[in-house]
C-alpha cells in the first residue's frame, strides 16, 4: 500500500468499529470489544508501518516533501477547498505515541470494566457497578460486576480514537476541527458516561461548555484564515509568501499582524482544549468519567491536541514574533503557559482525590508545553508531549487500577470510604506490585527524576531552552513549578503506596487482571525509554553516546519557516535547577507524608500554610467565581431579563397585540362579513337544494306503477301535443 | 257475414275476458281471463288469414306463458289466494291516465282516413312458406331472428339465475331505513 | 270485409284494459296479466296492419313474431323476478315494495 493510502485508511477502522458496535453488536460485550481493540491495532499498524517508513525516509527529506495527498471536497468562491491527509516529522511522532496510548488504553478497558466478572445486583445503566455478589467456597462474598454499559463504552472510545487519528492525519485545519470536535463530542457522551449520576451529567456539561468557548475563538481563527489566505491547507498557509504577506498586514484590532491574530485566535481553542487558565476548570470536574477516557481524553491525546495544534500553527506564530510593529502572540501564550504550569501545581498539592492531582497535574503539564511553544521552544514542546502522553496515561491508568483494587477492597469489606481518596490508601505497594512500581516509573518521569526518566529529558529541555532564550520569568515558574510537581508526585505516591494500610480496604485490595497490568508495563517501558532518544548534545558524560534524534527530526519540521537562531545554551545552571528541583521536590515530599498514619489525619502542610492550603484546597475558588461571574449571571439573565421581561413583557406583550389586533379584525368579518353574505349564501343554496329535494321527495314513493303512471300520463300528454299541432298546421 | 259476426262476438268477448283479467283479485281467475283474450286474439288472426300467427299464439302464449303464469302463482305460497284489495290506494289515477289514453286513441283512430280502409290484396297461399324463407334469408330477416333468439336464450339463463336463489342472503332482508328508525 | 278501424278499435280496448290493469293492480303477477293484455293489443296491431296495408310483405308478421319473442323473455324474466322478490320480501304486492323511496 502507498504511504497516502494507508494515511487516508488510518481513522477508518475505529469510525467502522463505532458504526458496527452502535448498530450490530451492542449486544455483545464480547464482540464489542473485539471490534473495537482490533480496529485500533490495525490503526496501531498502519501507524507503525508509516512511522518506519518515515524514519526511512529521513528527517529532512520527510521535510521537504511531506506524505501528502489531497481530494477537492467544496468549491469555494475562488479557489477549492481541499481535504487530504499529511504526514511530516511531527505528524509521525504524534501518530507514534496516539497509536500505542490508545492501543494500550482500549486493552486496560476490558479490565477496567470487569470484563468476565458477573452482572451487579442492583446495576442500572447510567451508574456504575455496584458489585455483585457471588458464592464461593460455601460463603458470600461482593466482587466488581461488569458494566452495564460495556458495548456503548466501547463505541464511544472508538469514535473518539476516530477523531484522534482524523486531527492528527488531516493537512488543513478544517478536517483538523472536524476531528477536535468529534473528540469534544466524545468527550462530552464520556464524561457523562455514567449519567444519572448529577455530578457526571454537570461535569460534562461544564467541560462541553468550556471548550466550547475556546472552539469558537478558534473557529473565527479559521474563518480569518481562509478569508485572508483562500485556504486552510498547511502546505499552502506556511508558505513563506503568504506568511510574509500575512504578517506585514495589519489586523483590526489589539495592534495585531492578521497572522499574530490569527494564532492567537487559534490559540484560545488551544487554552479551551488543553484545559489552560483561565479555561481550565472543566478537566478536574472531567474525572466523573471512567478513568480509562481520563487517561485517553485528559492525559494522552484529546488535551494533546491542542499542543498539536500550536506546534502545528506555529510558522504562524513565528512569523507573527518576527515583525516588531505588530505586538506579537508568543508572550501572551509564555505566560498564559508559565502561569498555567505553575497555578495547577499548587492547586495539585493540596488535592486528595488520586485522579484530581493527576488532573491538576495535567493541566500544569499543558502549561509547560504551551510556554515552551511561547518562547519559539516547538521542539521541545513536542517532546515533552509525546514524553507527557506516555506518562501520563501511564499515571492515569494506574491510578484507575489502584482505584479499582481500592473498589474491590470496599466491596469486600463493605466499609463505607471513598476509593479515591488517597488518604484511604496506603501500603498498596505489597498488594499491588506492578500497579506499584509501573506507577513509581510513571511518577518519576512526571517529576523528572534525573537521566533515568523521560520526563527529565522534556523537562529539562523546556527548561534549557528558556534559559537560553534569556525569558527568565518563564524559567523561574516553570522550575518552581517543577519542584511542586516532584513534590505532589512523591506526596501521592507516599500517601498511596508507602507506609501502611490505613483502612480495612486497603488491607484487601487486590492486584488487577492482566488486561490492567499488561498496558501499565508497557506505557512504563515507553515512559522511561522515550526520553533517551532526545538527549541533549550538550548534555555531560551522555551527550554524545546517546541519540539526539528527537531535536533533529521534529526540528526538521519548521526549518523552511524559521531561521534557526543557533543559541543554544551550553550552562548547566538548567540542568542543575532541573535536578535539584526534581530530587528536592520528591525528598520533601517523601518526608512531610511519611508521617501520615490515619485515614482522617489532617494534611501535614494545613497547620504551616494555613488559610493559604484552604485557597488551595478549593482550587483558587475558580469554580465559585466562575459559577458569580458567568453562571448566576446567566441564569439571572434567562430568568429575569430574557424570561421576565423581554419573553414575558416585550414579545408576549407584541403578541398579544397582534393577537388581540387579529382577533377584532377576525370578528368583525366574521359578524359582519361571513356570517351574513357568505353563509347566507351558502345556506340559502342549501336549503334551496333541500326544499327542493323535499318537494319532489314525494314523487318518488318507490313504487313501480307510480312511476309507470307518470311516465302513461307524460305519454298521453305528449301524444295530444303532437297531435294537436298536427292538426293545425 | 259470418266474418262480421264472429268478429263482433269474440271482440266483445276478449274485452269482457280482458276486464276479468284485470279486475278479478283471484289471480287464478284472471290468468283464466287472460287465457280467453289470448285465445280470442288467435280467433283474430285466423280471421286476417296469419294462419302461421294464429297457431304461434296458442302455442307460445296459451302454451307457455299462461301455464308460466299458473305454475308461478302455485309456487308462491298465498299470492293466488283472493284476499285483500285488487288495487291499490291510487288506482283512480290509473282510471283517468287509462280513460285519458283510451279517448286518445279512439279520437285518433276515428280521425285516420284509412282506418276504414280495405285489404288491397289477397294474401299468397304459399304466404307460409315465404315467411320462413324470408325469416332465413340473409338479405331477408335473419339477423333480427338471430338476435330474438339471443334475447330469448339471455332471458331463460336470467331467469334461471334470477330465480335459483342459491346465493341467498343470510340473516334478516335489508330493512327500509324508516322501518328501522320507528 | 271487415274494416281495419275495427280491429284497431279491439286493440285499443285491449291496449287501454291492460294499460289500467298495469297501472292500478296490487299484485305483481296482476301487473304482469296486464302487460301480456297490451303486448296482445300491440301483436294484433301489427298483424291487422299487415294484413290491410301490405299482405305482400313480411315486416308485419316479422315484427308480431319477434313481439312473441321478447313477450316470451319477458315473461320469464319477470316472473323470476317475481319469484326472487316473493322469497326476498315475503309478498308479492307491487305497492308495498318501495326500496327505492327518496
Amino acid at each position: 500500500m502507498t504511504n497516502e493510502l494507508l494515511l487516508w485508511l488510518l481513522p477508518l477502522p475505529p469510525l467502522l468499529a463505532f458504526a458496527l458496535i452502535v448498530l450490530f453488536l451492542n449486544k455483545s460485550n464480547k464482540a464489542s470489544h473485539t471490534v473495537a481493540i482490533l480496529s485500533v491495532v490495525l490503526s496501531w499498524l498502519g501507524s507503525m508501518v508509516l512511522f518506519l517508513r518515515a524514519l526511512g525516509i529521513g528527517a529532512e527529506a520527510l521535510a521537504e516533501h511531506p506524505m501528502h495527498d489531497s481530494l477537492v471536497w467544496l468549491p469555494g468562491k475562488t479557489s477549492l477547498l481541499r481535504i487530504g491527509v499529511y504526514l511530516d516529522p511531527l505528524t509521525a511522532v504524534t501518530l507514534f505515541f496516539v497509536a500505542w496510548t490508545i492501543v494500550m488504553i482500549f486493552v486496560y478497558s476490558v479490565g477496567y470494566h470487569n470484563y468476565g466478572q458477573p452482572k451487579g445486583d442492583h446495576d442500572e445503566k447510567g451508574y456504575p457497578p455496584h458489585g455483585a455478589t457471588v458464592e464461593e467456597h460455601g460463603h458470600k462474598h461482593k466482587v466488581p460486576s461488569i458494566e452495564p454499559m460495556y458495548a456503548r463504552f466501547f463505541a464511544f472510545v472508538s469514535l473518539f480514537a476516530f477523531g484522534m487519528y482524523l486531527l492528527v492525519v488531516s493537512d488543513n485545519l478544517l478536517t483538523l476541527f472536524a476531528g477536535w470536535e468529534i473528540m469534544g463530542l466524545c468527550s462530552f457522551l464520556l464524561i457523562g458516561f455514567w449519567f444519572k449520576k448529577e455530578s457526571a451529567r454537570a461535569a460534562a456539561i461544564k467541560a462541553f461548555m468550556t471548550t466550547r468557548v475556546g472552539d469558537v475563538f478558534m473557529l473565527l481563527g479559521i474563518a480569518y484564515l481562509y478569508v485572508a489566505t483562500g485556504s486552510l491547507a498547511y502546505t499552502d498557509v506556511f508558505n513563506p509568501e503568504v506568511l510574509h504577506q500575512l504578517a506585514h498586514s495589519p489586523a483590526p484590532v489589539l495592534g495585531m499582524s492578521v497572522a499574530g491574530f490569527i494564532g492567537l485566535l487559534l490559540f484560545i481553542g488551544t487554552v479551551g482544549k488543553s484545559a489552560q487558565w483561565p479555561l481550565h476548570v472543566w478537566l478536574p470536574d472531567a474525572m466523573e468519567g471512567p478513568t480509562p477516557v481520563s487517561a485517553m481524553i485528559h492525559a494522552a491525546t484529546m488535551v494533546s491536541a491542542g499542543v498539536y495544534l500550536i506546534i502545528r500553527v506555529f510558522p504562524l506564530l513565528h512569523a507573527a514574533a518576527e515583525v516588531p510593529e505588530f505586538l506579537s502572540p508568543m508572550p501572551i501564550i509564555a505566560f498564559i503557559g508559565a502561569f498555567t504550569a505553575l497555578f495547577a501545581a499548587t492547586i495539585a498539592v493540596a488535592q486528595n482525590d488520586i485522579k484530581r492531582v493527576l488532573a491538576y497535574s495535567t493541566i500544569s503539564q499543558l502549561g509547560y508545553m504551551v510556554a515552551a511553544v511561547g518562547i519559539g521552544a516547538y521542539v521541545a514542546a513536542a517532546f515533552h508531549l509525546v514524553t507527557h502522553a506516555f506518562f501520563k496515561a501511564l499515571l492515569f491508568l494506574g491510578s484507575g487500577s489502584v482505584i479499582h483494587g481500592m473498589e474491590h477492597g470496599v466491596l469486600h469489606t463493605g466499609e463505607r470510604i471513598d476509593p479515591q481518596n488517597m488518604y484511604n490508601m496506603g501500603g498498596l505497594r505489597r498488594k499491588m506490585p506492578i500497579t506499584f512500581w509501573t506507577f513509581l516509573i510513571g511518577g518519576f518521569a512526571l517529576a523528572g527524576f534525573p537521566v533515568v526518566t523521560a520526563g527529565f529529558w522534556s523537562k529539562d529541555e523546556i527548561l534549557g531552552e528558556a534559559f537560553a532564550g534569556h525569558h527568565m520569568g518563564v524559567f523561574w515558574t516553570l522550575a518552581v513549578a517543577a519542584l511542586l510537581t516532584a513534590f505532589y508526585t512523591m506526596r501521592q505516591i507516599t500517601l498511596t503506596f508507602l507506609g501502611e494500610p490505613r483502612t480495612e480496604a486497603a488491607k484487601h485490595a487486590h492486584e488487577t487482571p492482566w488486561t490492567m497490568t499488561v498496558p501499565l508495563m508497557v506505557l512504563s517501558v515507553f515512559a522511561v525509554g522515550y526520553g533517551w532518544v532526545g538527549v541533549p548534545k550538550y548534555f555531560p558524560v551522555l551527550g554524545g553516546l546517546l541519540p539526539h534524534w528527537f531535536q533533529e527530526w521534529v526540528g526538521a519540521v519548521f526549518h523552511l519557516y524559521v531561521k534557526e537562531e543557533q543559541a543554544v545554551s551550553h550552562s548547566l545552571v538548567p540542568l542543575l535547577v532541573s535536578i535539584l528541583v526534581s530530587l528536592g521536590g520528591l525528598a520533601l515530599g517523601y518526608v512531610v507524608y511519611r508521617g501520615v498514619t490515619r485515614a482522617d489525619q489532617p494534611d501535614p502542610l494545613a497547620r504551616p500554610l494555613g488559610p493559604i492550603f484552604t485557597l488551595l484546597k478549593n482550587k483558587y475558588y475558580f469554580d465559585e467565581l466562575y459559577a458569580f461571574l458567568f453562571v448566576r449571571p446567566a441564569y439571572w439573565l434567562a430568568e429575569v431579563f430574557t424570561f421576565r421581561w423581554l419573553d414575558r413583557t416585550v414579545i408576549d406583550g407584541i403578541l398579544h397585540a397582534v393577537a388581540r389586533l387579529s382577533w377584532n379584525l377576525g370578528q368583525f368579518l366574521r359578524n359582519y362579513i361571513d356570517l351574513p353574505l357568505i353563509n347566507g349564501f351558502g345556506d340559502a343554496l342549501g336549503e334551496g337544494a333541500k326544499g327542493f329535494g323535499r318537494l319532489f321527495r314525494a314523487i318518488q314513493s318507490g313504487r313501480v306503477q307510480h312511476y309507470m303512471l307518470v311516465a302513461l300520463a307524460h305519454v298521453v300528454a305528449f301524444l295530444m301535443l303532437v297531435y294537436y299541432y298536427a292538426t293545425m298546421s | 257475414m259470418v266474418a262480421y259476426w264472429i268478429f263482433a262476438l269474440v271482440s266483445l268477448l276478449m274485452v269482457l275476458a280482458a276486464l276479468v283479467a284485470v279486475t278479478n283479485r283471484n289471480l287464478v281467475r284472471a290468468t283464466m281471463g287472460l287465457v280467453l283474450v289470448l285465445f280470442g286474439n288467435a280467433v283474430l288472426f285466423v280471421l286476417l288469414e296469419a294462419y302461421f300467427l294464429a297457431v304461434a299464439q296458442v302455442i307460445i302464449y296459451i302454451g307457455a306463458i299462461a301455464i308460466l303464469i299458473v305454475f308461478a302463482i302455485m309456487l308462491t305460497r298465498h299470492v293466488g289466494d283472493a284476499w285483500g284489495p285488487a288495487f291499490h290506494r291510487a288506482w283512480a289515477w290509473a282510471v283517468v291516465v287509462a280513460g285519458g289514453l283510451a279517448v286518445g286513441l279512439l279520437f285518433w283512430i276515428a280521425h285516420w282516413p284509412a282506418a276504414d280502409g280495405k285489404a288491397k290484396s289477397p294474401v299468397d297461399p304459399q304466404y307460409t312458406k315465404l315467411l320462413g324463407k324470408a325469416l332465413v334469408a340473409p338479405d331477408g330477416y335473419v339477423i333480427p331472428f338471430e338476435v330474438a333468439s339471443a334475447l330469448l336464450l339471455a332471458a331463460l339463463i336470467g331467469a334461471i339465475y334470477v330465480a335459483w336463489g342459491g346465493r341467498r342472503v343470510k340473516g334478516p332482508y335489508p330493512q327500509r331505513s324508516e322501518e328501522k328508525e320507528a | 270485409m271487415i274494416p281495419l278501424g275495427a280491429y284497431l278499435m279491439v286493440s285499443a280496448a285491449l291496449f287501454v284494459i291492460g294499460a289500467f290493469g298495469a297501472l292500478a293492480r296490487k299484485s305483481a303477477v296482476a301487473i304482469l296479466i296486464g302487460l301480456e293484455l297490451m303486448f296482445n293489443a300491440a301483436l294484433l296491431n301489427a298483424v291487422a296492419f299487415w294484413r290491410y296495408l301490405h299482405p305482400q310483405g313480411f315486416d308485419g308478421t316479422v315484427f308480431a313474431i319477434v313481439i312473441l319473442a321478447v313477450a316470451a323473455a319477458e315473461v320469464a324474466v319477470g316472473l323470476a323476478l317475481f319469484i326472487a322478490v316473493y322469497r326476498r320480501f315475503g309478498t308479492a304486492e307491487a305497492d308495498e315494495i318501495a326500496l327505492l323511496r327518496g
